[in-house]
């Protein structure tokens, strides 16, 4: 695997130790939280690399439909691809297959695994996470079912082509489409591997961030990165053991013959036994997950853009209260919410009005975070730092993507537009662009502290603005063409005139899409480049407050040579007045006199 | 090919920007510390302010630009059913609110990142928190949604919950699904529809319809979904394999079909396919995709391929939930019939139930086998029942 290559990089130079690293335990099965993180963000980003080139793929087949292209060949084969021309069922496995890998492998475990893990220690000041075993172990189950996903892409019958949301029977049949016969099992492997991992790091992350705090560090004084991964870990751990038993189930309904999703099925010229199950079933528990993972993906990133716009407006946090108070609403709210993927799904339509009513309630949170971001850059001093435009990004994008979630959360307007691109377009702009916005911020931000190297800039800048544009160029129209009723997961429209009119959009979408795509390279080159040749850093870049810049440079066993600083004031005192410099870090002691001036 | 020469280009000009960077760092060597290089300065600031207040222009040239060939609201066209118009105002209300809060955000979002884009020497304003403000603005999404909340629910409750007078003088049609195609079931004179189950699919009896119920004698299917103007229709859908989603976007209405239960929908059609094809926005729509088929064909036809059929309106019933490999192929034609158009139909096509399909299949094979027994190496005569199972595995091919 090429991950385990990267995995061996020397990120930065060698250097003391308090006690003797093998190659093996520093780098491969290392139990320090930076080395993990690393990890993580690495096999993230070559998940990443092959989602976001699936989607390229079949972007491609849907601008001009069924044509033949070397491209397809080369990468598909000619089992996938005959004759250039991608095939119906290649089509649906891309599609299967780039959302469970960019919703669970690149937005969670790349984002969350990365963030959290370097950032809770170094922000709460602990030595290291509370269980760094625990921690490795997490690491390494996660790749394992990188490995086991990407291994099911080369299985004879096809990945698992059945959505990402997998509904049975059409995933539990191998009768019904082949990507349903061996592929899926292996997804379903991968993923009860992949839920294990998530819940090790999440139990970590909870246990870390409650009792390894420094002193002085109150729950009111953790940077909101802290409180934004805190709320995801619990989050986590609440709503992943149900996918896990959904799976199990599927599991045990496809090869075990249990009933659990399946009833009265006549397929391929014969009844099958099943008998009493029901599929609405799995697609409550999928969504019990589901709807929750949305912020899992979301609230990470959130945190990051919180730290990231605040530092680099140099001024505090607009409402820091507020804003945790509005994390822990959408998380309540989060758990509440999963029957607004199901209005028409066959279940009583009284629940579809419960799940209006919870559901639309979440944008008030929502719109509460919105203003606070725009209002703590008002009057700012605002340094326009990669890591800064891509936060200003996912504020725009959010907006953008959050206000038609109250067309979809609407179970009236949600009959016509359910299952349309419009939905496409809400869910890549809300969480699939926005967390990934998140997520490059991050990158951009705390690349110093992770390599000793700063990421080049004008790269940087190059890559955000070709980026918004093309996300834009993407998503945006992808709204209209839901409006006017084009179905997603078709692998071609050629077969209905009544949506010829929408083919040019098409070429468009698919237009920016390449543009976009073929320009992440310019963020790989900056990223893998920087770690060896990129300038060094001095300790804290970006004139921050939290406590990570108060570590040395250089990654040493327990984050701090001596004692851990301890924290005398919040993390957002920037441009504090009575002080000279613009940011006053959290482990300076309050001077005789000095009044916190926050709430 | 022309993929190929774009990917090409856009290789080329992701190395010319990178160049242009490079070049970029270059000039910044020796400009005091090394380490402050990869740090926004004034510079950086100031351009990406102004790009941050271009940006704005870009999202409302967009916005700008979809409204200008997609105002034209509602974009599937003017609703079919008697509940349409009240989704169609909801959904019209929704867009304009969306429509003004974007516009006010975004607006305020960039000018900021552009006002306030740093200088050297600016100082920020500690600005920490604000109560009244977050009062504010958590009470005013509040009550602007607790509105839509209100209404959608109102409107909600209308289509699902259908009262008992409504539904006596409804007609029932069950819609079936399969891999990958729809039928249809009528319940015949006495509007109920037979019980049916798929282990009671047998042969022609490809519903699964119970045979022996009494309810049943008078059912019949059509491939074809005809349904009257100004009468309430309630439909049963059901599916034999895996989900399917019963899509009627002209009607506003949806509705999965989910294997081993009955799920239901109901509305009342408003416009024949006839008067439909008559609506100008219809008309127009029509002749957008005639002239874009036209100009396909031409290039099918130099190609020395058959040129595509002009395209007429249809109301179509779509499957709108992922069901298998051609899944993007499983339609069925939705006429509107005036009440006579409707009535003649019925007359013609009533007398062709499942129940006498069944028994002519049944002589027939009767038929055939008797004339095998004559004529024993005749393999030719294939029992009638095995025709589904064929076009079953033909289908899954």
């Amino acid at each position: 695997m090429s991950a385990v290559a990267h995995n061996h990089d020397h990120g930065h130079d060698a250097h003391e130790h308090h006690h003797k690293d093998t190659f093996i335990t520093k780098y491969i099965f290392s139990i320090d939280h930076k080395m993990i993180s690393k990890q993580y963000l690495i096999t993230g980003i070559i998940m990443g690399i092959i989602g976001v080139g699936m989607s390229m793929l079949f972007r491609m087949q849907l601008a001009w439909p069924e044509e033949s292209f070397k491209v397809f060949s080369f990468f598909l084969g000619e089992r996938m691809a005959p004759g250039g021309v991608m095939n119906n069922e290649t089509y649906l496995a891309l599609v299967t297959i780039h959302g469970t890998i960019m919703v669970f492998f690149v937005l969670t475990a790349g984002l969350s695994g990365t963030f959290s893990n370097l950032l809770i220690p170094l922000q709460i000041g602990a030595r290291d996470m509370a269980s760094g075993f625990l921690n490795m172990v997490s690491y390494w189950l996660f790749f394992l079912s990188s490995v086991v996903m990407v291994i099911s892409l080369f299985v004879e019958s096809g990945p698992a082509s059945a959505g990402w949301t997998i509904y049975p029977p059409l995933s539990a049949l191998p009768q019904a489409m082949s990507g349903s016969g061996a592929g899926m099992t292996l997804w379903l492997v991968s993923m009860a591997i992949f839920i294990a991992s998530s819940l090790l790091g999440s139990l970590n992350y909870i246990v870390t961030v409650i009792n390894l705090r420094t002193k002085g560090m109150s729950m009111t004084r953790l940077p909101l990165t802290v409180w934004a991964f805190f709320i995801t870990a619990i989050i986590g751990v609440i709503s992943f053991p149900v996918l896990l038993s959904a799976a199990l189930m599927l599991i045990m309904d496809r090869s075990f013959g249990t009933s659990f999703f399946l009833s009265d099925i006549y397929i391929a010229g014969e009844v099958l036994h099943y008998q009493g199950g029901s599929p609405v079933l799995f697609e409550h528990l999928f969504w019990f997950l589901g709807h929750p993972e949305v912020y899992i993906v979301l609230l990470p990133a959130l945190g990051i853009t919180s730290e990231v716009i605040a530092t680099n407006s140099r001024k505090p946090i607009f409402g820091y209260r507020a804003m945790i108070m509005s994390i822990i609403a959408i998380a309540f709210l989060s758990t509440i919410v999963w029957g607004h993927h199901m209005f028409i799904s066959g279940m009583n339509p009284f629940l579809g009005s419960v799940f209006t009513f919870t559901t639309l309630l979440i944008a008030i949170p929502s719109a509460v975070k919105a203003f606070n971001y725009i209002t703590t850059l008002w009057k700012g001093n605002l340094q326009l730092n990669p890591a800064m435009l891509f936060s200003i990004g996912l504020v725009s994008t959010f907006i953008t993507g959050g206000l038609t979630g109250i067309i979809l959360g609407d179970s009236t307007l949600d009959i016509n537009v359910h299952d349309t691109y419009f939905v496409v377009a809400h869910f890549h702009l809300v969480m699939g662009i926005s967390a990934l916005y998140g997520m490059f911020a991050g990158i951009y931000h705390w690349f110093p502290k992770m390599f000793g190297r700063m990421l080049n800039k004008n790269l940087g800048y190059v890559h955000f603005w070709v980026t918004a544009v093309c996300a834009y160029g993407v998503f945006f129209p992808m709204h209209f063409i839901g409006m006017a009723g084009l179905p997603r997961r078709y692998y071609t429209n050629t077969n209905f005139p009544l949506f010829d009119d929408l083919q040019n959009v098409n070429v468009i979408i698919t237009t920016f899409a390449l543009v976009g795509g073929v320009f992440q390279l310019v963020f790989i080159y900056n990223f893998f480049s920087s770690i060896f040749y990129g300038k060094r850093t001095v300790q804290n870049p970006w004139k921050s407050n939290t406590l990570e810049w108060t570590a040395p440079i250089e990654h040493i066993h327990g984050n701090w040579p001596g004692e851990i600083p301890h924290v005398h004031r919040w993390p957002y005192d920037y441009s504090k007045p009575g002080h000279d410099e613009d940011f006053v870090p959290q482990n300076v002691p309050m001077k005789e006199g000095e009044q916190q001036l926050h709430h | 090919m022309t993929t190929f020469l774009v990917l090409t280009v856009v290789v080329l000009l992701a190395v010319a920007l990178w160049q242009l960077t490079k070049i970029f760092d270059l000039t910044q060597v020796g400009s005091g510390n090394v380490n402050d290089t990869q740090i926004a300065n004034d510079n950086d600031n100031k351009v990406n302010g102004f790009l941050m207040f271009a940006f704005l222009g870009f999202i409302y040239l967009t916005t700008i630009l979809c409204l200008l060939y997609y105002s034209d609201l509602p974009l599937i066209g003017d609703s079919a059913s008697e509940h349409g118009p009240e989704v169609d105002r909801l959904m019209v209300i929704s867009l304009v609110l969306i429509f003004i809060v974007q516009t006010v955000t975004q607006a305020l979002l960039h000018y900021f990142a552009f006002k306030y884009r740093g200088r050297q020497g600016q100082k920020a304003l500690y600005f920490a928190d604000n109560n009244k403000l977050e009062f504010i603005w958590s009470i005013i999404p509040a009550v602007v949604l607790a509105g839509l909340i209100l209404y959608g629910l109102y409107a909600w409750t209308n289509i699902m919950f259908v009262d008992e007078k409504d539904e006596q003088d409804a007609i029932v049609i069950e819609l079936y699904a399969q891999q990958f195609k729809w039928e249809a079931r009528y319940a015949g004179a006495d509007n109920v529809l037979g019980k049916a189950n798929v282990r009671y699919i047998e042969g022609v009896n490809n519903l699964g319809v119970d045979l022996s119920d009494p309810n049943a004698q008078d059912d019949f299917t059509a491939a074809e979904l005809h349904i009257p103007k100004g009468k309430r229709v309630i439909f049963k859908m059901r599916s034999q394999d895996v989900l399917h989603s019963a899509y009627m976007p002209h009607f506003r209405a949806q509705m999965n079909c989910v294997p081993g239960m009955v799920t239901s929908f109901s509305f009342v059609p408003t416009l024949t396919t006839a008067e439909m094809r008559e609506k100008p926005a219809i008309i127009q729509k029509v002749a957008n995709i005639n002239a874009i088929r036209a100009k396909k064909s031409e290039e099918l036809v130099a190609k020395g391929q058959t040129a595509l059929d002009p395209y007429t309106f249809d109301y179509l019933l779509l499957c709108n939930k992922i069901c298998g490999a051609s899944h993007y192929n499983m339609q069925m034609k939705i006429v509107v019939d005036s009440p006579e158009d409707f009535k003649n139909w019925l007359k013609e096509n009533s007398p062709k139930t499942i129940v006498q399909a069944v028994k002519t299949a049944a002589a027939e094979a009767k038929a055939s086998e008797e004339s095998a027994t004559q004529q024993p190496k005749d393999s030719a005569a294939a029992p009638a029942a095995d025709t589904t199972v064929v076009a079953q595995a033909e289908m899954k091919q």
